[in-house]
């Protein structure tokens, strides 16, 4: 470079000078600036969760590269002879003593074991808490279903990057996970036993799997996190961000602050402050003390050992099947011409059906809804979740589904603290995953519509001061203060989508499918309360009231108080 | 609240109708009307929080220098104690560093960055014309390529693309060996002598008293060549109850040795070991998901989600007095698979 003249036309002539180049004269760094510079994001509190789940998928990132220069995910035996003096001259693979090496004898370490773990279980609860801000809002509405659909796929995404990572250390705890993997993989009709050969490399454990997972996990789950991360981020400039309806927020426009400066340092500090947290966590609180553990061997366990908390509702499931009901064996043994082969329905059942239900009505939900409502519209403001009670309470009846599952992966732990039987812990469990979900739908849907009529009461009659005022006539009444027209227009200005019937084809039929469509929109909205209209406000400001000061006298007498 | 009959939806005047909405809107009053902040009217509280935000950033920097102090001043030793008291300096240390500049920053934009809401249009994602003429673009291709004209041609790619396919699974084949019987053998065998688990040292029937229970593996485990795999599926529990307290099913009476009976110790439910003995009610208990067993009733499952009992090891004595299996399991141990049968 330094033989070209001056004055002369900048000529690269290595190929990095030649792809920069490239790169600066035809990318245009302008049109980006123009693009994203002052783009505008509307602000809600509960729009972080994305965020965070954002950022500390950066710190796994960050924390785990670090990690990989240290760990050797090997099965080879060796005979540990690190700092750990308890675990000297033990037999165990190369992956256990590699881990306990990056704990003990390397500096910062266990600090980064502890931020890669706390950070992989924050993620995971991220998205999930994301997820469930996107559903009770109603922000998978047209045309964000895609997006919605690459959020399913990202959650799932992150727990199977949570355990195959949660597997690499090779500690007893890790390997009893990976057992009951084997033990489920097995249950699988017709090609179960060949997966787990394969998946193993024969027997369990053999010498192969943590190698593999460890691909799986730095490799291959990771990319396909940061591929559709990249896409649904792309979606959401595409569809720029949803909003709360308010006024001055329409269907129409996105009101909130520009990227450039406020969003900017904004969301950028937040990362500073996701990472902080899980840095001042990882600080003070132990997650997975392998060392306490031991290497994996197939006969010990240690009682009250729990996954971690997103593999928790599927192992949850696991305790909650009964092997045999009644007289009902759960395991059949089915003859056929060929010989008896066995179907044990009691793993089978458990781990697919919950999450299958779970998944299922997750990535069919804005197609459920659409159809329903035949409203194909689209949706750029949100709902309130009140707004939408009987979206509301089928959220509440799976986020319950989901607890009880949940809950019973520490069914043991319940009965320890709370000194109760395991069997009775186990039993009220089975009879609330039934129950739990109506009863949650039902609390939470009446919850939702009590607080709509809540609304129209404060839009139609003001809100409640707490000043008690005797009136000259002697009667005692409670100041209600109207709102004004801005908090009033926030709490009438919402979508609120009315029963409609079954309507007839071209040639007057009405099909079955629509006569069931009606029906589910009976079951969606029949309930409904509607928004207060100017009418009925102007008939409840005419009215003498309780409550509301009706005369210009009783008027001028609070007003000197 | 029950004078408040006109706010209630039951009410037939407020429940709108279908076809009554729309024109019965309230009007859209526009952004509320931007609420100055302490820092934009008072000149003193700008500067105060100018200082706040540096503030921020210098603990961050105090931060940093905690980290270091942490990394380079603790000499790691072999007590749990400074690992500890290392992690923990380094944990702070960065907690602040980091907290110090994301809430200076936030801190910043909140209170000194203008905080003027802007509203911005929505665009159609993209024009209707758009849509129609890349229908047209891709219409003009599939013509031009000619592949609906010449169903030759498509059928014969069609077939040779999903032919393609099956070799990029078939390579996975090597991932494992095919299953064969092997779930089906374990390392017992007649004459195998029951030892402790881990040492490995032979066990005397007089050694078991009423009550007792051990962990057992086969002799020779320990020096096996696929150790792991033999243990996964040869670990047993071995217990001595009274001998009245068993009841053995016909053909199964001398499968234990006065009272002494060996069960395999891994769970029939997905394989975790069936770890606990409860020695007043001779339950085993799986933790994992809690399967109990009833060992009074050849291990019958009497809770949780196992269906099927542990697999019983038949046993007796030797002439030197040491327990030996008499056989191999009659059935194959651990979780079902369909090939079990």
């Amino acid at each position: 470079m330094s033989s070209s003249a001056a004055g002369q036309q900048y000529q690269p002539k290595t190929s990095v000078g030649r792809i920069t180049n490239f790169v600066d004269t035809r990318v245009g760094g302008s049109a980006i600036v123009k693009e994203f510079g002052r783009k505008i994001f509307p602000d809600h509190w509960t729009f972080m969760f994305g965020e965070v789940a954002l950022y500390s998928f950066v710190i796994l990132l960050l924390s785990g590269t670090f990690l990989t220069f240290f760990f050797d995910p090997s099965m080879a035996e060796t005979h540990y002879d690190g700092s750990y003096v308890p675990l000297r001259g033990i037999e165990m693979s190369m992956a256990y003593a590699s881990s306990l090496d990056i704990s003990f004898d390397i500096r910062g370490g266990l600090f980064m074991r502890q931020v890669h773990h706390w950070s992989a279980l924050l993620f995971v609860a991220a998205v999930s808490v994301h997820m469930l801000r996107v559903f009770f809002t109603g922000a998978f509405r047209r045309p964000r279903e895609l997006n919605w659909v690459i959020g399913g796929v990202l959650l799932i995404l992150a727990m199977a990057a949570g355990f195959t990572g949660y597997s690499l250390p090779d500690d007893l705890l890790s390997g009893n996970g990976l057992r009951i993997i084997d033990g489920v993989v097995k249950s699988i009709p017709v090609v179960g036993t060949y997966i787990s050969f394969f998946l193993f490399g024969g027997e369990f454990p053999g010498t192969v799997i943590i190698p593999r997972l460890y691909v799986l996990h730095i490799l291959l789950i990771p990319a396909l996190i940061l591929l559709l991360i990249g896409i649904h981020l792309f979606l959401v400039v595409v569809h720029k961000h949803t909003q709360f309806p308010g006024p001055g927020r329409t269907n129409d426009n996105v009101v909130g602050f520009p990227v450039g400066p406020v969003y900017a340092a904004k969301a950028g500090g937040f990362f500073f402050i996701v990472f902080g947290i899980i840095a001042a966590i990882s600080a003070a609180f132990t997650i997975n003390p392998i060392w306490n553990y031991g290497p994996y061997d197939p006969s010990p366990v240690s009682a009250g050992t729990q996954p971690d908390w997103y593999i928790g509702w599927v192992d949850g499931a696991l305790r909650l099947m009964p092997g045999v009901l009644g007289n009902f064996p759960f395991e059949w043994n089915i003859p056929f011409p060929w010989g008896t082969n066995t179907l044990s329905l009691n793993v089978l059942l458990p781990a697919l059906v919950p999450a299958g239900i779970v998944f299922m009505l997750l990535f069919a939900w804005p197609w459920i809804e659409a159809w329903v409502t035949k409203d194909r519209r689209e949706k750029h403001l949100l709902d309130r979740p009140r707004n939408a009670p009987t979206r509301t309470g089928i959220g509440v009846a799976g986020v319950v589904f989901y607890c009880v599952m949940w809950a019973a992966a520490s069914s043991d732990l319940i009965a320890t603290h709370f000194m109760v039987s395991l069997n009775d812990v186990t039993y009220w469990l089975r009879a609330l995953l039934f129950i739990g979900p109506v009863v949650g739908f039902i609390a939470a849907r009446r919850i939702a519509l009590a607080l709509q009529r809540k609304d129209r009461e404060i839009v139609l009659h003001g809100r409640e001061t707490g000043r008690i005022v005797r009136l000259p006539h002697g009667e005692f009444i409670e100041v209600h203060e109207p709102v004004d027209e801005y908090k009033r227009y926030k709490l009438v200005s919402f979508d609120s989508p009315e029963v409609l019937s079954a309507q007839p084809d071209v040639n007057g039929h009405v099909p079955k499918t629509e006569k069931r469509r009606a029906w589910a929109s009976r079951f969606f909205f029949e309930d409904r309360v509607a928004p207060v209209t100017p009418a009925e406000l102007e008939q409840a400001h005419s009215h003498g009231h309780h409550g509301e000061v009706a005369s210009e006298h009783d008027k001028a007498a609070i007003s000197s108080h | 609240m029950a004078d408040h009959s006109h706010g209630s939806p039951e009410n037939a005047v407020t429940v709108a109708k279908p076809g009554q909405g729309g024109v019965q809107k309230f009007q859209d009053p526009g952004l509320p009307p931007h609420r100055p902040r302490l820092a934009d009217t008072d000149p003193r509280a700008e500067k105060r929080a100018e200082r706040q935000v540096g503030v921020l950033f210098l603990i961050s920097i105090f931060g940093t220098l905690l980290f270091f102090f942490g990394y380079f001043f603790i000499p790691l030793d072999e007590t749990i104690g400074t690992l500890r008291l290392q992690n923990l300096l380094l944990g702070l240390g960065t907690a602040f560093a980091m907290l110090g500049i994301g809430v200076g920053i936030v801190h910043w934009a909140k209170t000194l960055m203008p905080d003027h809401e802007v509203a911005e249009d929505r665009h159609e994602i993209r024009p209707e014309k758009d849509r129609a003429d890349a229908e047209k673009i891709i219409g003009d291709i599939l013509e031009e390529s000619g592949i609906k004209r010449r169903p030759l041609i498509r059928n014969t790619l069609l077939g040779a693309g999903i032919l393609a396919i099956f070799p990029a699974i078939a390579i996975f084949r090597d991932l494992g060996p095919l299953p064969g019987d092997v779930l089906r053998e374990t390392m017992w065998d007649e004459g195998v002598r029951l030892t402790r688990d881990p040492s490995g040292t032979p066990i005397k029937a007089s050694d078991v008293t009423i009550g007792s229970a051990f962990h057992v593996i086969p002799e020779g485990l320990n020096e096996a060549e696929h150790k792991l795999e033999e243990k996964a599926k040869a670990v047993v529990l071995l217990m001595r109850l009274n001998p009245e307290s068993l009841n053995p099913s016909p053909g199964r009476e001398d499968w234990g040795y006065e009272g002494i009976v060996a069960y395999s110790k891994i769970c029939t439910h997905v394989g975790c070991p069936v770890a606990l003995y409860e020695q007043q009610t001779h339950h085993l208990l799986c933790p994992c998901h809690q399967s109990t067993f009833d060992l009074t009733q050849e291990c019958k499952v009497i809770f949780g989600p196992a269906a099927r009992p542990l697999p019983q090891l038949p046993i007796s004595v030797d002439e030197e007095g040491y327990l030996v299996a008499t056989s191999d399991f009659q059935e194959p141990v651990g979780p079902s698979y369909w090939e079990r049968g």
